[in-house]
């Protein structure tokens, strides 16, 4: 089989999932709903594999599928088709791969739930827009999947619809990355303004002969997307809210795959973004920005999803800032060592979460690790690869976007390393709060907290492996590796800059960095395992720092309070104002106006008929002088 | 040149069997509606996908003045003409869970209605254009006069004037138009041939306009739309929004461009920023309505004034747009203001805040409702994102700017159509919903359909594209070299 007569099935099979999990939803058991849900993508992640490792010994690296003419109109074509090159194909294992992995952990976890069936039918589908998304060979189908990932995301984080709260986080989510798709359709037209086309295979060689202008243009429009979708500032609010959703959704949608999508997309247009280094440097600044002002909200959250959430934007905001400096290869590979991570951290979470019978209060918790021994230490190897400490994977992959950074600029390298510092921190506190110390809830309550079972365990422990080993795909030559992943990419025309670092700048830099996470380390350590805080109730005091932190910098008041109050209150003028009583008023004035004449023009139907026959020659008459004159 | 006079008088056939059907009306509408629709379909079918204009009919009537029962299809009729077919059988079916009072006389006014509307999407005299444009107006106002909710004799004199007024203006245009014609004659060739200079042309402009500004309507023409979409009955608010608008829509297309091009390059300037402007008014407005119907029926003079801007803007991308977008809009809106009427005929309201719930007891209607959202809303996949594609591509290639501010819809559109959804569907059911039941029978057919049309075309959008194709782009070339010539 080759590879054109393989690749649909990857997004056919989870659609298949969807449709029969949907239909059957009331109909099907529990068991059965679980091994479709899950046994599809079991099978898509099974033919990714002999799509990955067929490629891998092809020559031709780029297969473009064509499955049907979509929309044609005037000179605008767009196929509905697939590119299969090193770029997708890795993309294809994470998402089936890890998608996977949720799949079987959710068969346990979502157990309990009425809506069992709705909830594998909502995340096939969405495996099926995502991998739509990257399978893409134009900006045009990975539209459709970046919208419908978006869709599942609404659906998934409104999943308890009957919660007006998390239904309200559900169209937050959506608005503000409808805010983000504007800007990606626009910079879609421009793309086929300029260079005639929205495929991949034909823009991108053009590339070159768009003035730089158009490009910072292009570039900027789509940059807006990807700031929609990975939630960058200003439009990140939404993920933290977008927790709502079931555990296992935030791990595979809102950690893994799909904020990583604007990453996806970047990386994608990696050869537009390289010449247009003024967006390159907005990119890097957004980034850096978000990077931080994620880890101080991190800093004091109590809830242990929350802290995820915080953690998983300024992950992504690492990643913008690498793909900002030119590090594309090490944001990819950055979104891969975190999908393991946060996957992981997500899932264990949950884990914690349906012990503690749905407590996601880390003030409720402590002294877990003995009850929950498999999802304490799975736990505390993603805690470690996020923090930066060799040799798990996550120091690979930040250390190559330092590195980067450092190049650029070493005040984006400061700001890097000091984001680090603080995700050492916040996330070891989160770990300590939850895991040491003694339990802080009742003995009733300690009594049936125990460990998950091993659908949920399972994944935990293939993706610790993963999280702890997963570095070595892009092993640097600092280390003696050979970068597998920077020559894989480079053969999807994923834009490569060498380091022009001497290795003992880098091993500096490093240096500093492995140092500011176990000072962090440490620090977290005196505080909550030595010193045993817990952090104060909400209402307590706190400094005005740690307000801020708290409250989220008032972003959501602040946004209420500048955009969705002012609109609000135009739409009512236009509405009682403008429309209401301006607009119709003179309509109505006009209606009024000829009612009042024609009370004075009644007057002249005085039933005279010789009147009337006057008035008739009368107006043949300047009918036909009329003529006469003027035609 | 058979099938064409069957297609357009087997509505009014119908429409005087359903008058004396008495009971059975219901029945016999129905029946002569899908006749129709099957009908519209073999026309489809032997319709050739190229520029010409196809089963004409040219019948000399009234020959003392020139006037003609000339009508023909080409692909831009047939779309409108599919439209109404399809949308009619749609809008009865939905009628199945109300009672009307004499029904009869429901059922024969919706059908007259059909061949009027069917009159002016094929009509190639000018005077017959404007015969069944009237024709269409007086059964849907007598609909909504004598079916109608609150305050319906007020709301609905209002827009019969409005309308009418609008009407007599282009009138007078063709008319004027009429008397400039040498040959003295209605045939539209001889109105595409006058050679008009361009002050001429601006005239005749306004004259068309505002008769299809107000049909559409385009802000600032729409003040009679929403009262009148809020207090028709629901069937009402269907034919309005579903199929009426378009012929202002299709007017532009048929009667105003090709006949004074050098007055739409004068003018559609101003018909752009007025189209743009309604997106984001209409839109900013459907945020804080407090009654479900009245924010549908301002989000779609938001949709249409989409359409209106990719219309004159004028290129192959807005044109197709707006064709695609003519039949989604139909299909959506119908959906939209039928999910409403089910709401409204369990527990007599359509006020956002007293709905809430109603998803937990009728997960079914949920779902068709979620569809029908995300096509207004215009997700990929769905038939509302080719239309809204096409249209903003087609604005973007006037400016930039333009396509910026008009894709505001995206954004807006998501902010009160998911409002909705959420307040009427999603929360925790309240004494009012909590008895809600869910779809059934025809409710159930008809939203089907629906939901199945809205993904079909949004999936496979080629046939629609493919039927206007030639039409569009003849239509551009005709316009084109006829302003090359005034310049």
């Amino acid at each position: 089989m080759t590879i054109e007569q393989l690749i649909w099935l990857v997004p056919l099979l989870p659609f298949l999932g969807f449709v029969i999990n949907g239909l059957g939803r009331n109909s099907l058991s529990k068991g059965l709903v679980g091994i479709i849900g899950s046994g599809v993508i079991l099978a898509s992640f099974v033919i990714s594999l002999v799509i990955f490792f067929s490629l891998q010994g092809d020559t031709q690296k780029s297969h473009e599928v064509l499955l049907f003419d979509w929309i044609s109109a005037g000179a605008l074509h767009i196929p509905l088709s697939f590119l299969v090159d090193p770029l997708s194909a890795i993309m294809l294992l994470i998402i089936t791969g890890i998608g996977f992995l949720i799949h079987l952990y959710s068969t346990s976890y979502m157990h309990g739930d009425a809506g069992f069936g709705k909830f594998f039918a909502y995340l096939n589908l969405f495996v099926f827009f995502m991998l739509l998304l990257v399978l893409g060979s134009n900006y045009i189908v990975m539209f459709i999947g970046w919208e419908g990932v978006g869709l599942c995301s609404y659906l998934l984080i409104g999943f308890w619809y009957t919660n007006s709260a998390y239904a309200s986080a559900a169209k937050k989510a959506f608005v503000m990355n409808r805010i983000g798709d504007l800007g990606f359709l626009l910079g879609v037209f421009l793309i086929f303004n300029t260079f005639g086309s929205v495929e991949f295979a034909k823009v991108f060689p053009q590339a070159a002969s768009g003035s730089t202008d158009i490009l910072v243009l292009i570039t900027i429009l789509l940059f807006i997307g990807a700031c929609g979708k990975s939630a960058q500032l200003p439009l990140f609010t939404w993920l933290p809210d977008a927790m709502a959703g079931p555990t296992p959704v935030s791990a595979l949608i809102h950690a893994a795959t799909m904020v990583t999508a604007g990453i996806y997309m970047i990386a994608r247009s990696s050869v537009l973004f390289d010449l247009a280094p003024l967006t390159q440097h907005i990119i890097a600044i957004i980034g850096a920005a978000t990077a931080l002002v994620a880890a101080i909200i991190a800093l004091t959250q109590t809830d242990i999803k929350k802290v995820l959430a915080y953690s998983t934007v300024s992950q992504l905001g690492y990643m913008f800032l690498g793909l900002g400096v030119g590090a594309y290869t090490g944001s990819f590979f950055h979104v891969l060592t975190h999908a393991f991570f946060k996957a992981l951290l997500f899932l264990g979470a949950g884990s914690v979460i349906h012990a503690m019978h749905h407590e996601q209060d880390m003030r409720h918790m402590g002294g877990l690790r003995k009850k929950l021994p498999v999802t304490f230490l799975t736990m505390m190897i993603g805690t470690i690869a996020i923090a930066g400490l060799p040799p798990f994977s996550g120091f690979f992959s930040k250390d190559e976007i330092l590195a980067h950074a450092f190049q650029a600029s070493p005040i984006l390298w400061g700001i890097g390393v000091l984001t680090a510092f603080l995700t050492a921190f916040y996330m070891f506190r989160m770990m300590f709060l939850t895991f040491s110390g003694k339990y802080r809830g009742t003995h009733h309550e300690e009594s049936h907290v125990h460990e998950s079972p091993a659908a949920m365990t399972l994944p935990l422990i293939i993706l610790a492996v993963l999280a702890a080993i997963g570095g070595a795909i892009n092993l640097p030559h600092v280390f003696g590796g050979n970068e597998w992943l920077a020559h894989w990419l480079s053969g999807a025309g994923v834009a490569q800059h060498e380091l022009e670092l001497s290795y003992s700048t880098e091993y500096s830099l490093m240096a500093v960095s492995v140092a500011a996470a176990v000072i962090a380390l440490l620090y977290a350590y005196t505080r909550y395992v030595k010193g045993a805080r817990v952090p104060v109730a909400d209402e307590a005091p706190r400094s005005a720092l740690a307000k801020l932190s708290y409250n989220k910098f008032y972003l959501d008041e602040i946004y209420d309070f500048i955009i969705t109050k002012p609109l609000d209150a135009l739409s009512r003028f236009f509405y009682r104002i403008i429309d209401n009583k301006f607009i119709d008023g003179i309509v109505n004035g006009l209606g009024w106006s000829t009612n009042e004449a024609s009370k004075g023009i009644r007057l002249l139907q005085s039933g005279n008929v010789g009147f009337y026959i006057f008035m008739m020659v009368f107006g043949i008459i300047a009918l036909l002088l009329y003529t006469f004159f003027y035609i | 040149m058979e099938q064409l006079l069957l297609l357009i008088f087997l509505p009014l056939a119908g429409a005087i069997i359903t008058a004396l059907a008495g009971k059975s009306a219901k029945i016999v509408s129905t029946v002569f509606s899908v006749a129709s629709l099957v009908l519209a379909l073999v026309i489809a079918c032997n319709f050739i996908p190229d520029a010409s204009t196809q089963f004409e009919v040219n019948l000399p009537w009234i020959a003392d003045l020139g006037i003609n029962f000339h009508a023909g299809i080409d692909g831009i009729s047939l779309l409108v003409v599919l439209l109404t077919n399809l949308l009619v059988p749609i809008i009865i079916l939905s009628s199945y869970n109300h009672q009307y009072k004499s029904p009869a006389a429901f059922y024969a006014l919706i059908l007259f209605m059909q061949t009027g509307l069917l009159l002016v999407f094929t009509a190639l005299d000018a005077f017959l254009f404007y015969i069944g444009w009237e024709a269409a107006l007086i059964p849907i106002y007598f609909i909504c006069a004598i079916w109608g909710g609150k305050d319906r004799i007020r709301i609905n004199m209002k827009f019969f004037v409005y309308t009418i007024a609008g009407s007599l203006f282009m009138l007078m245009g063709i008319i004027y138009l009429y008397l400039q014609n040498p040959a003295h004659n209605f045939n539209i060739q001889a109105f595409y041939a006058l050679n008009l200079d361009s002050a001429q042309q601006g005239w005749v402009f306004w004259a068309f306009f505002i008769a299809f500004a107000i049909k559409m309507p385009v802000f600032p023409f729409h003040t009679w739309q929403p009262d009148t979409y809020t207090a028709a009955p629901a069937q009402g608010t269907m034919l309005l929004s579903g199929i009426m608008l378009k012929m202002g829509i299709y007017g532009v297309i048929r009667w105003l461009l090709p006949i004074v091009p050098a007055g739409v390059h004068d003018w559609g300037q101003l018909a752009i920023v007025l189209s743009i402007i309604g997106i984001v008014y209409a839109s900013l407005i459907a945020f804080t309505q407090k009654d479900a119907k009245r924010l549908v029926a301002y989000s779609s003079i938001a949709h249409v004034g989409l359409i209106s801007a990719g219309i004159f803007a004028f290129n192959q991308q807005g044109m197709q747009g707006a064709m695609v977008q003519m039949l989604s809009h139909g299909i959506n809106v119908v959906g939209l203001f039928f999910v409403l009427d089910i709401i409204f005929s369990r527990v007599k309201t359509n006020k956002i805040e007293e709905l809430g719930g109603i998803a937990k007891v009728a997960p079914q209607l949920s779902i068709a409702f979620l569809i029908i959202v995300l096509g207004t809303v215009a997700l990929p996949g769905t038939n509302g994102f080719i239309g809204e594609f096409l249209l903003l591509m087609g604005v973007y290639n006037y400016g930039i700017w333009a396509a910026a501010i008009a894709g505001l819809t995206i954004i807006f559109g998501a902010v009160y159509m998911l409002r909705m959804y959420q307040n009427v569907m999603l929360g925790q059911t309240n004494s009012l919903t909590i008895t809600f039941t869910d779809i059934k029978g025809t409710e159930k057919l008809v939203l089907y359909t629906i939901c199945a049309l809205i993904i079909v075309l949004g999936v496979y959008p080629k046939p629609v594209l493919h039927l206007t194709e030639a039409s569009v782009q003849h239509l551009l070339e005709q316009v084109n070299q006829k302003l090359n010539t005034v310049n």
